[in-house]
């Protein structure tokens, strides 16, 4: 057995209420490490053959929570959900915060694999080995605060009850969907604590569908046993010192960029895209630090950056409204984006959002669509239902983040997601509405935009990403670089918080790997094949798709048309960006990656990679 | 760190916690050579969200639990204060844990005796981290003459006084 693993996954099918524990190859943990990677050779292995009839919200889905072996070692722990994907139907890994990654590991496994669906709504409680089926009819329908307070009491009852003599039971870690999951809202998140968010990938759905609402985990174990503790200690002081050394970072987190992503770098999501600058100094990180942030340093387990904030508006008709920062994402896709341009709107849409179980991004782009559509007469106020759907104002948009989390109306076609939505309209209305549309492969866009060329992202970032629009998963060259998704596959599989490797020695990831697992691990050998191989395994799953949509990478490996539009204003007015070069680049892309000149995996790489049969998968294809 | 005069106190200051859990692993490392939360004599506990704290011993002056013990296997370190805990004559009965106003031992995972915080015999490890993070929610001082039984109180009823400060009158629909 390889070390830093538990060394076991539990594996419960929610249809016969079978409870089993598997385990996996030494040789497959080594390839593909945990997390993303091994959630896409589980999918594949399991679902790949009939890959483009598996309908992601029916019980034939297999939903995953995987670990790594860096979770709970590297500072900042985080878990893995993934299962085919119903914003893209292919592989999202798709992580979020908080200590169900270090609970799960403390209880004895790597993973969970959900497979059926339950009759009845259920919730999974795990104590250690002890695992049980519950009902959650009393707390489907719930938001958010009301399932973490409900479970949170229940679970501790239980364990109470159940161990008298061991003294106090801290809080199992849970992860739960709000009524939007319920209601398989393609931009529902799988969520932690009240904020926390598995949001790309839409697996909040996915839970839903299964009837499954929530996982409670209480380990009492110690994490797995590694290969040279001493050297995990010294590395985490280099995570640690590190961070130390980020003031501002630390004290922000991402909430300066809700005025800088506008003011400086142009490459914020504006009403819809429509801009990317804005210079609204009421937006800026100290309007949000002065009025409206009651915690300064909010984390999860072993973080030493605290980016987390706590916000909670204190006066006006949104008094009592309690989320995160809200960070840059939920900053801009609640804010900007919807014309909003005031912390404490924003505060408040960010809490519904997260009180809704939505996913801030893909909602909040969806909203900013139908915004724009409204705004162009295209949608008019008999459409949505009343809501005059005006840029700011956040009454509007709070009324239609409700309509959409229950499937109310103009909700239930906005549910669907940016890019189904604008299918469905565009049908309708007989008109193209897909030019609005900021999403790639179902999967709206991140809120750092290219045009400008100032911030991160590469005019092929979303382009050639295997998770479309994730702004956490972009493609760049080189592929050994840190704009490489191969990168951003290490972090998800190793599954750690990777805004606590900004800045530290690009080594010091696959240190920490060789240091828990004793097994020889190079970036080099990382990029040309072991990160290759789950790329490949993620861009075949993505282009078989399936059942309802999917993608022909000649028209579908695209920017959305809004950024070949030049930029409004702003210190990069007329900027955008250019399709000969996005062309020129993708095909470099392409070729690096081993893809063919219509993006598809040439077999020559695939068998080198010893992925026979996904080549085979391919052949329809190519 | 500036050397303090013995016996130590751990001043607490419980709003400041963001909830990193730093000193659950410095502890477990120190005391169990392993990260292993449930074995740290410091727990964090966040029965509400954004409400994290460190719950551990508070070293009361008549120490309830030392007299509570059945076997003798609990005592006072005369140099540091703390209440010793002898791993081979505890019973794991759970009388101590009853008799500490504030439930704050609890059984280590492995089920044979209770756990309670040592000080580390004068050089607190949890104290290291929080200061070296600057969360500073914990420092180690001299030992003055106060209450400081004050501080053992349960997990329930400091969630209720830090939601209380942390959210207001909204706390009460999340307790």
């Amino acid at each position: 057995m390889i070390l830093g693993y538990a060394g076991k996954f539990l594996e419960v099918n929610l249809s016969t209420e079978k409870i089993k524990e598997v385990s996996f190859d030494d040789e497959i943990l080594e390839d593909y490490v945990g997390g993303r990677g091994l959630a896409a050779k589980i999918l594949w292995d399991r679902l790949g053959s009939k890959w483009e009839k598996i309908d992601p919200l029916q019980p034939e889905n297999i939903l995953l929570f995987l670990t790594g072996p860096l979770t709970g070692y590297f500072p900042g722990g985080r878990i893995c959900v993934s299962g085919k994907s119903p914003q893209s139907n292919g592989v999202v890994g798709s992580t979020v915060g908080g200590e169900f990654g270090v609970e799960l590991r403390c209880a004895g496994y790597d993973g969970i694999i959900v497979t059926g669906g339950a009759k009845k709504p259920v919730y999974l409680l795990v104590k250690d080995s002890e695992v049980e089926i519950r009902d959650a009819g009393h707390v489907w329908g719930k938001d958010a605060k009301q399932t973490v307070r409900i479970l949170t009491k229940e679970c501790r009852e239980i364990l109470k009850k159940r161990f008298p003599l061991y003294g106090e039971w801290k809080e199992p870690a849970i992860l739960y969907i709000g009524p939007a999951g319920e209601n398989k809202v393609r931009t529902a998140v799988v969520a932690a604590k009240w904020t926390h968010a598995a949001g790309y990938g839409g697996y909040g759905a996915v839970m839903g569908s299964k009837n499954l609402k929530a996982v409670a985990i209480k380990g009492t174990g110690p994490l797995p046993p590694v290969a040279n503790m001493k050297k995990i200690e010294r590395l985490i002081q280099v995570v640690n010192d590190n961070a130390y050394e980020s003031e501002l970072w630390r004290r922000w987190g991402t909430g300066g960029g809700g005025y800088e992503f506008g003011a400086k770098t142009s490459s914020e999501p504006v009403r819809n895209w429509q801009n990317e600058w804005h210079d609204e100094k009421s937006f800026g990180v100290d309007q949000f630090e002065n009025r409206v942030w009651i915690k300064q340093s909010w984390s999860d387990f072993g973080c030493p950056t605290c980016c987390l904030k706590i916000a909670m508006v204190k006066n006006g008709k949104f008094k009592g409204a309690i989320t995160d920062n809200p960070d840059y994402e939920m900053q801009a896709y609640l804010g900007p984006n919807l014309g909003i341009f005031v912390p404490e709107e924003n505060v408040f849409l960010s809490t519904l959002i997260d009180d809704l179980g939505l996913c801030g991004i893909q909602t909040g782009n969806v909203m900013g669509f139908a915004a724009e559509l409204f705004q162009r007469g295209i949608l008019t106020r008999k459409d949505l239902d009343g809501i005059e759907l005006k840029w700011g104002n956040a009454e509007a948009f709070a009324n239609l983040a409700k309509k959409i989390a229950l499937r109310e109306g103009i909700g239930d076609l906005l549910a669907e997601g940016t890019y189904r939505a604008a299918l469905k309209i565009g049908k309708r209305k007989n008109l193209d509405v897909l030019q609005y549309a900021v999403q790639s492969k179902g999967i709206s866009i991140g809120a750092h935009g290219i045009r400008s060329g100032k911030d991160y992202p590469e005019i092929i970032s979303y382009v050639c990403s295997v998770q479309g629009g994730d702004h956490t998963s972009t493609a760049g060259l080189p592929l050994a670089g840190g704009g490489s998704e191969l990168m951003e596959i290490f972090n998800d599989s190793g599954v750690y918080c990777n805004f606590n490797s900004f800045g530290i020695p690009r080594n010091v990831r696959f240190n920490f790997y060789t240091a828990v697992t004793g097994l020889k691990l190079t970036r080099k050998e990382w990029c040309s094949t072991k990160a290759l191989r789950v790329l490949q395994l993620q861009r075949t799953m993505l282009l078989l798709g399936g059942p309802d949509q999917k993608w022909n990478p000649k028209i579908h490996d695209a920017n959305p048309p809004r950024f070949y539009e030049p930029l409004l204003s702003g210190p990069y007015k007329g900027k955008t960006a250019e399709k000969t070069a996005v062309e020129e680049y993708k095909r470099r892309y392409y070729r690096a990656v081993g893809w063919d000149k219509n993006g598809i995996p040439k077999s020559e790489n695939l068998r080198k990679l010893g992925l026979q049969d996904v080549n085979r998968a391919l052949e329809n294809l190519r | 760190m500036t050397k303090k005069k013995e016996p130590i106190w751990i001043a607490r200051e419980l709003s400041k916690c963001s909830g990193c859990r730093k000193c659950e692993i410095a502890c477990s490392l120190f005391h169990e050579k392993r990260i292993w939360p449930e074995a740290s004599r410091i727990r964090v506990f966040m029965l509400v969200p954004g409400v994290e704290f460190p719950h551990f011993c508070s070293q009361c002056e008549d120490y309830p639990c030392v007299q509570s013990c059945p076997v003798n296997a609990l005592s006072v370190s005369k140099k540091t204060g703390a209440v010793l805990v002898n791993t081979k004559t505890c019973i794991a009965c759970g009388k101590c844990i009853s008799a500490c106003p504030g439930r704050i031992p609890h059984m280590h995972p492995n089920g044979k005796y209770v756990l309670i915080c040592n000080l580390c015999n004068g050089d607190p490890q949890c104290v290291k981290v929080c200061q070296e993070g600057g969360w500073n929610v914990l420092k180690k001082i001299s030992k003055e003459d106060r209450i400081y039984k004050l501080y053992a109180r349960t997990p329930e009823e400091t969630t209720r006084d830090l939601a209380l400060k942390i959210y207001g009158e909204k706390a009460e629909e999340f307790l």
